[in-house]
This record gives structure tokens, sequence and C-alpha cells, in this order.
């Protein structure tokens, strides 16, 4: 996504001019929080249930190699083509190739966020090949010439009249009708059409069965099955990641998955892809694209456990009041900083910053991935390559220096409050952040040591 | 060195040491009545539950709540005297214009009013999903507590597709505003056989 | 017991109230409390800034300070989970192992350690209790709403021993207030608005004082309150369980 030379803060400067709206935009989310909360007290089981899954994902790592060669050779069995792509360029090339030798050019698209992350979309529409994208949310922000804000709720930044206006524009809804049921059915009528005449489908994957070689796909809408079933050639694009061992640990993860999103107790369709219809072709692309690097990366290989549920965003505090496009990558909001870094780590320098490290979003994980120590990690590890801001280095070097010595800080204390005027959090001059919004608090007569050494002789 | 090769090469240089599976959840919830439970969510996700006891009542069904609906179809032999005859095996795309079908799960899931389907009680995987509503029949000996026992009961079985359903298709992406009917079935009966 | 008093810098410098009520409350349960005079920070500014790399000074001059004694005690949650989580030594790592067993923020000491069942203060105020996330979510204060798993809180605990308090109900009661360190001015837009919308469930709730175990989050909502001229203040929660108010 380009963003100019916005970091994560200057972008949600940006979100944050229409106060109305990030309040909006927060309760919306927080909203989707409770739903999940509810969701997850039905179950008095759930942090058994969510141990489990960590340990599952924690074995499934620890096996990856052993278990990827199991599930190919069940799938190839099984009649689908299987291929391996290294990164995000040849996981498109791969997708093109295939459309090309049937000789397709137009193709429909159910949710597949590593997609996203590989661009396929821009990748294929140079190639000539027209992409729908069938999700409502994702078809929405597609209409509007926009990434996805959130990897469940892709529109969640959208209000309900911007998209009567773009349904007025693209589909020819009468102007000014915003009404979510009217626009869900023009949506469909739209849909369907490309549905019924599109010979391929791209989907995403959720679960990929080492045992058994299948597949799973998640939908509220059944478009990936309406897409794949009506489709000659259906392509299904993975990160290695999304093994699991064996089809019954489904049980584990088809009871997180739905509650941790969104609150429902499971997504409408959980459909397992075996083998390819008669007559059909079914391909599947493995794709690497970082994923082996921060495997090897042992303070944050954890986040390769994420099922992309969701539920850090909207638990997030930060995500909530600063959008999803603040991110400026593919996954926003928590996890998506802590799994950015490992792919540019100059480009996503700020967004492990971009967190108040409160830790709501490791309690929301189903899996359990330890989100905010990672976010704290990326930032020792961001400074130690040199990607910090300098003017912060020297402050920091600053502080170290004050705070090291006692004799410095009382000192300094004494000559009119050092911490006023150095404490990050309080740089006392007229460019002060601080008190752009917040007044300063009022510096006392004394400090509690001066208070102490009067009152206390010890 | 070709792609496959060099990301195993990578991942069994990377992986961390082997970790075992954990044992399995002990005790998940289970339900005094599944079958009020199932009926309870399947209303709560926009689904309906009709209890039955004979097929008869089923096609008295179907006579009076969709008298109106033109094209029904259905995978049950038991029901063929108020559906169409000879639908089966023909393009997927010609299913479009369904109005109703009518199907059979193997078994149904209490917690989340999810039933599941295989590839031969669909006919044609698209069926599911194509039509305007959907009807299915389950035995109600056959409505489990919780996704353990469900996937207890799919164990090895072999199909070409399988899935879970759970209520008519639908979306909340418009400002969270829940609409039934997103691209499949606006609406999904349930018709729970009483043991016979 | 021989407890050692850690006063983290920024309430050294402009909340020493808070540190006094500290200091006398434990004196009031009978501990015996020293005051180590030369102690700085824990270094958590820069830690969760990326450099902590940087705090081996600070973190070699707090065991200085802090190695001899049977607990540390510290009216911030969030300075406590910092040294509990982060503090080492190059020489003396047996002696870090030590006073990060060792360390413990105030309101948990009086429960865990002390086993406080009453107190003798009085505050007839309606009172909102900010739980700081550091301390809830990382020393495992009060529960968490995003866990299934029993309430409980160590503060309110607390703050139901004290006469005519009453406790106000928020509608989130767990979310961050968006101070977050170094967060606060790099992220000011966000950091603001989340200390906005914190402050407003409280007023809203009909709070008269907020109140936290963690000096920081107050700052920053105080901050705030006062720029809106509001009548509502924050107060530690050491100078509410040590109120003498008639």
């Amino acid at each position: 996504m380009n963003t100019g030379t916005k970091d994560h803060a200057g972008l949600a400067d940006i979100f944050n001019e229409d106060e109305a709206r990030v309040d909006w935009h927060d309760e919306t989310l927080w909203f989707v929080r409770a739903k999940r909360d509810k969701a997850a007290h039905t179950l008095p089981e759930w942090e058994a249930l969510r141990e489990n899954a960590s340990q599952i994902k924690d074995n499934v790592l620890s096996n990856l190699h052993d278990y990827l060669l199991q599930f190919e050779a069940k799938a190839q069995q099984n009649g689908i083509t299987v291929h391996w792509a290294a990164d995000a360029e040849e996981h498109n090339q791969i997708v093109h190739s295939i459309l090309k030798a049937k000789g397709v050019t137009r193709i429909v698209k159910s949710k597949s966020m590593l997609t996203e992350e590989c661009h396929l979309n821009e990748h294929l529409q140079k190639s000539g090949i027209e992409v729908i994208d069938t999700d409502l949310g994702e078809r929405i922000v597609q209409l509007a010439e926009e990434p996805p804000s959130h990897i469940v709720l892709p529109c969640i930044h959208k209000k309900k009249e911007e998209i009567g206006e773009l349904f007025h524009e693209h589909l020819g809804t009468p102007k000014g009708e915003s009404d979510p049921q009217f626009l869900t059915a023009a949506a469909r009528v739209h849909l369907r059409e490309k549905f019924l005449t599109r010979k391929a489908a791209i989907t995403g994957v959720n679960f990929a069965i080492a045992e058994t070689g299948e597949f799973v796909v998640c939908t509220n809408e059944g478009n990936a099955d309406m897409g794949a079933h009506l489709s000659e050639v259906h392509i299904a694009c993975m990160g290695i990641e999304k093994i699991i061992p064996k089809r019954k640990h489904l049980s584990v993860f088809l009871r997180l998955l739905a509650r941790s999103a969104t609150g429902q107790p499971i997504t409408t369709y959980s459909s397992h892809f075996n083998k390819p219809r008669a007559g059909q072709e079914m391909h599947l692309v493995l794709v690497d694209n970082g994923r082996t690097k921060q495997l090897g990366r042992a303070d944050f290989r954890n986040s390769l456990k994420c099922i992309r549920c969701g539920a850090c965003m909207n638990t997030c505090p930060v995500y909530r009041r600063s959008g999803g496009h603040s991110y400026h990558t593919a996954i926003a909001g928590p996890i998506g900083s802590i799994l950015a870094p490992n792919l540019d780590m100059k480009e996503y320098a700020d967004l492990p910053f971009a967190s108040t490290l409160c830790g709501s979003c490791t309690n929301v994980c189903p899996v359990k991935i330890n989100i905010h120590e990672q976010l704290y990690k990326w930032r020792q590890v961001i400074v130690k390559e040199g990607y910090a801001d300098t003017k912060k280095a020297v402050a920091m070097k600053a502080m170290d220096f004050t705070l090291s010595s006692p004799f410095v800080y009382k000192t300094a204390g004494k000559a009119g409050r050092w911490v006023m005027k150095n404490i990050p959090f309080l740089v006392n001059n007229k460019l002060n952040a601080w008190y752009k919004q917040r007044d300063m608090p009022e510096p006392p007569k004394q400090s509690f040591s001066e208070w102490y050494k009067k009152n206390n002789n010890e | 060195m070709n792609s496959r090769a060099e990301i195993l090469s990578r991942i069994k240089e990377n992986q961390p040491e082997l970790t075992s599976l954990p044992a399995e959840l002990t005790a998940p919830l289970q339900y005094a009545d599944p079958v009020a439970m199932f009926s309870t969510v399947l209303g709560n996700i926009g689904g309906t539950a009709v209890p039955v006891s004979s097929y008869e009542e089923i096609q008295d069904y179907i006579k009076t709540h969709f008298a109106d609906q033109k094209r029904i179809i259905s995978t049950l032999p038991e029901l063929s005297g108020v559906t169409e005859a000879g639908w089966e095996g023909q393009d997927p795309h010609s299913y479009e214009d369904i109005d109703i079908a009518l199907i059979k799960a193997h078994f149904g899931v209490a917690e989340n009013a999810a039933l599941w389907v295989t590839e031969e009680l669909m006919q044609q995987r698209v069926i599911p999903f194509i039509c305007q509503q959907l009807a299915v029949v389950v035995q109600q000996k056959e409505i489990y507590s919780n996704m353990h026992e469900a996937y207890g009961q799919v164990a090895d079985a072999v199909y070409g597709f399988g899935t879970f359903i759970a209520g008519p298709s639908k979306t909340a992406d418009i400002e969270q505003s829940l609409v039934l009917g997103a691209h499949g079935p606006k609406k999904m009966t349930v018709f729970i056989m009483a043991d016979s | 017991m021989r407890v050692g008093l850690f006063i983290p810098c920024y309430i050294d410098q402009f909340y020493p109230n808070a540190a006094i009520a500290t200091l006398k409350l434990l004196q009031k349960l009978g501990v015996k409390v020293s005051y180590p005079i030369h102690q700085t920070c824990c270094g958590q500014p820069m830690a969760n800034s990326g450099f902590e790399h940087l705090t081996t000074g600070c973190n070699d001059l707090f065991i200085k300070n802090f190695a001899e004694f049977d607990y540390i005690v510290s009216p911030s949650g969030s300075c406590v989970l910092h040294v509990k989580e982060h503090l080492h030594s190059h020489e003396e790592e047996e002696k870090a192992v030590s006073v990060r067993k060792k360390v413990y923020e105030l309101t948990e000491f009086l429960t865990d350690i002390l086993k406080v069942e009453q107190l003798t203060a009085r505050f007839p105020h309606k009172v909102g209790v900010h739980q700081s996330c550091h301390g809830q979510r990382g020393l495992k204060m009060s529960q968490m709403t995003e866990l299934v798993a029993a309430p409980f809180s160590k503060p309110m605990q607390l703050l139901q021993m004290v006469q005519d308090l009453e406790l106000v109900e928020l509608s989130r009661p767990d979310e961050c207030c968006g101070f977050g360190g170094t967060f606060c001015v790099a992220e000011e837009a966000i950091s603001v608005k989340m200390g906005k919308d914190r402050v407003a469930d409280h007023v809203s709730h009909g709070a008269q004082y907020i109140t936290a175990a963690d000096m920081s989050c107050l700052m920053h909502m105080e901050g705030i309150l006062r720029r809106q001229n509001s009548q509502v203040k924050v107060l530690h929660i050491a100078e509410i369980l040590n109120a003498e108010e008639v």
C-alpha cells in the first residue's frame, strides 16, 4: 500500500482529525470484541481450548518439514496439484501460469489474506486478467480501490452511506440508498452473475490437514463455495504455516476461530476440500514469502501460529482508534505489527511502536501468541539494527547517563526538575507533543527524596 | 535448487526442537438436551428448527410452507412426491434457479447448530450453496454436543468434499449489520426427525 | 521484615504525595521501610523505546540500592513489572534474579504478603478505578475481561475496606488509557484519544476521583482532565488507602 512517507503515527493523526468517526470506528469494533467475550464465556473450557490449540501449533512449527511432505503426498493422491512458491512473486507467477494454460482471463476470488500479502490482484490485472473479489467487504474495498483495513472485516472503516455511494456508481443502485439489507441484495445479484460466468476461482485456506491432504475454507457468505463449485479450475493459496496435523484437530480450531473472530459459534460454512470435483482441476499453492525466515527467529516464530481471526485487532485500543490503513501493510493491527518487520524491517520499523503494550491482544489470541511481548522484542531488534530515529537515540543516551548516576540525577533534579526537561514524554518546550492536548503536571515544591531527607532521619 | 527443495531445507534448518502434541481436551461441554440446544443456537444464527416424526410430515410442511416456490429439488427419495424428478447430473450452473433444496445431513452439532454434509448427500457440491433456501433433514439421535464428538463421528471417512453448514448464508460487512442471504441460501430450515 | 521503598523517578519529581502516602501507609501497617536515597529510575522508558541495551547502568544501580532488602515495594505496577521482567546484570545475575523475585507493587504487597484485612481509612467520595495494564495484565493484580476466569481485583479488594468510599462501575473496566511511556508523545493523537475516552467513561459514571496503582496513567488522565477544566481529580491509590478525611 502506498502511503507516501507517513508512518503509523502520521496516518493515525489524519484518521483522528474526525473524532466522531474515530468514536464510531472504536464502538463498531468494540461491539465485535464484546460479542467475542460473550461467545468465549459460553465455553467453560475456553482457556484449556486455547492452550490446546497453542500446543498443537507449537508441534506444527516444530515438525513443519515432515507435515508439509505428508500433506503434499496425500493431496497429490487425492488429485490435487501442489505448487511451491518461495516468495510473493513466484506465487503470483504460478497462479498466472495456471490461468494462462486454461486461457482464463476473468476470475472470481474469495478472501485470502495471503493473496493480499502477495499483491496478486495487481499482478494479474497487469497481465490482463480481471479479478472479482467476492467477499462482500472485499468487493466493497475493491470498488473503492482501497486495500482491506481488517483481515476479517475488510470494509469496517466504511460507513454505509459511503458504500451506498459506491454501489450507486458501480452497481446502479438508487442514489442515497444506504440500507445494508438493500445493498447486500444488490451485491448478491451483481456477484451471482460473476459466479455463473467465471471459469476459475481462487480461494484462501484456513487449515490444511497433513494426515488427509484436505484443506478447509471457512466463510459466512458461501462465496468460496460458490466460486469453487462452479469453476473449472480451483486454485487455493496458503501460507506453509496453515498446516495442522490431524483432521480431529479441526474440532479445536473451529471452536476457537469464529468465536474469536466475530462471536459466532462457527462460520456458516466450514468446507473440507479433499478431491477435485469430477472434471475439475484443483491446484494448491504453498507459499513461503518470509515464513521460513520468521521460523528461524526464536523470539518471533510464534507469530506463525496465527489463525487470522482478527481478535487482536478488535481488542486493540490503538487499532480501534487509528484504523487498519494506518498500519500500511496487508495484515494490520497487533499481529501485523509482529509479522511485517520480518518482511521489511526498515519499511515497518514504526509498527512495533504503534502500541501501548497493554497486552489485551495476547489475552484474546486463540492460539496464545505472546503478541505484546514480541512487540517489545521487535523494538529492541529494530533499534539494534539501526532503524530508530537518531534524535531518539541521542535522548536515550542522555537519559542513561543521568539515570545511571544518582549524583547527576539529583543535581539535574534540583536544577529545575531534570525529569521535566528530559523524560521523553514530558519534554518541556513549545513543540511538546504532551502539551498539545494535555496539561503538564504541576511541579511540587519539593521532590519526595528532598522531603524524605528532611522528615526521616534514619 | 527449486523452490520446493529450498523451502523444505530452510524449514529443516529453522524449525525448533520437536514438541509433542497435547493430550485431547478432557470433558468438553456437554448439554443435557443437545436437541434443544441445537434448536436454540440455530434460531440465534437465523435458521429454523422444525421437529418432525415422519417424511410425510416433511412433505406436508413443504406443501403448506413452500407452496409458492417454483423449483424444489431433493436428494432424498422419501421426498420425491413433492420435489422435481430427474434434476441430477446436469451442469452445476443450471441449478441457479433452484428455490429450495432438501438434503440430508450425517449429523448435527448442538454447540453451533452446524450440520455435517458430504458430497454424496448433495449429489452436486454446489447444491447447498446455490439454492435460494436450504432445508436439511437430520435424525434427532444424530445431534451431538460439541465439535470433538463431531469429528469423532467424521473419523477417517473418505469424501471428496464435506462441509459443516450452520444456518443461512450471511454477512455483516456493512457496518456490522447482519444480513441473511449474502450469496447462498437466504433461509435455512432443519427438520429434526424424531427417533423411531 | 526489611522493606525497601522504590519510588519511580517521575513520582519522586512530580507526585511526592503518592510516595509519602505509600511510606506512611506501610509504616501504619507496622512495616519497617527504608528509602535508599541514591535510587533514580528502573530504566523502563529506555527499554520500552527499544533501548534495553542502554539500561545496564540503571540495572546495576537498582541492584546496588535494593539487593539487601527482604522485599522491594513500589507504588507503580508498571515499573515493578519492568524490574520483574527485564532486570539483569552482567556481573551479579544471581542478585538480579533475587531482586526480580522480591519486588512488589504496593497493593499486591498489601493483599498477598501483609494479607491486610482492614484499614482505618475513610474517603467519602465516588471513585473510579483505572486498571493499569501493566499491573493488571502483567502482574495479574486483577482478572482480565478477555479471559474466561473467576473475577478478582487486589486494588478493589483494598478500596472496599475504605469507609464511605463508593466505587463506580465502568463501561469498559480494563481498557488501556493510552499513556504507554514514549507512546504518549510518539503517537500523540491516539494516546490523547484513548485518554479522553477513558476519562469520559469515569466521568459519565459519576466518578469524583479516578484512582490507580500506577501514577503514570493518572498523570496522563490528569493532563486531559485539567485541559478540560474538569472538577474530577486523580489520586494514587496509596493516598486513598491512607486517607484520614473525616
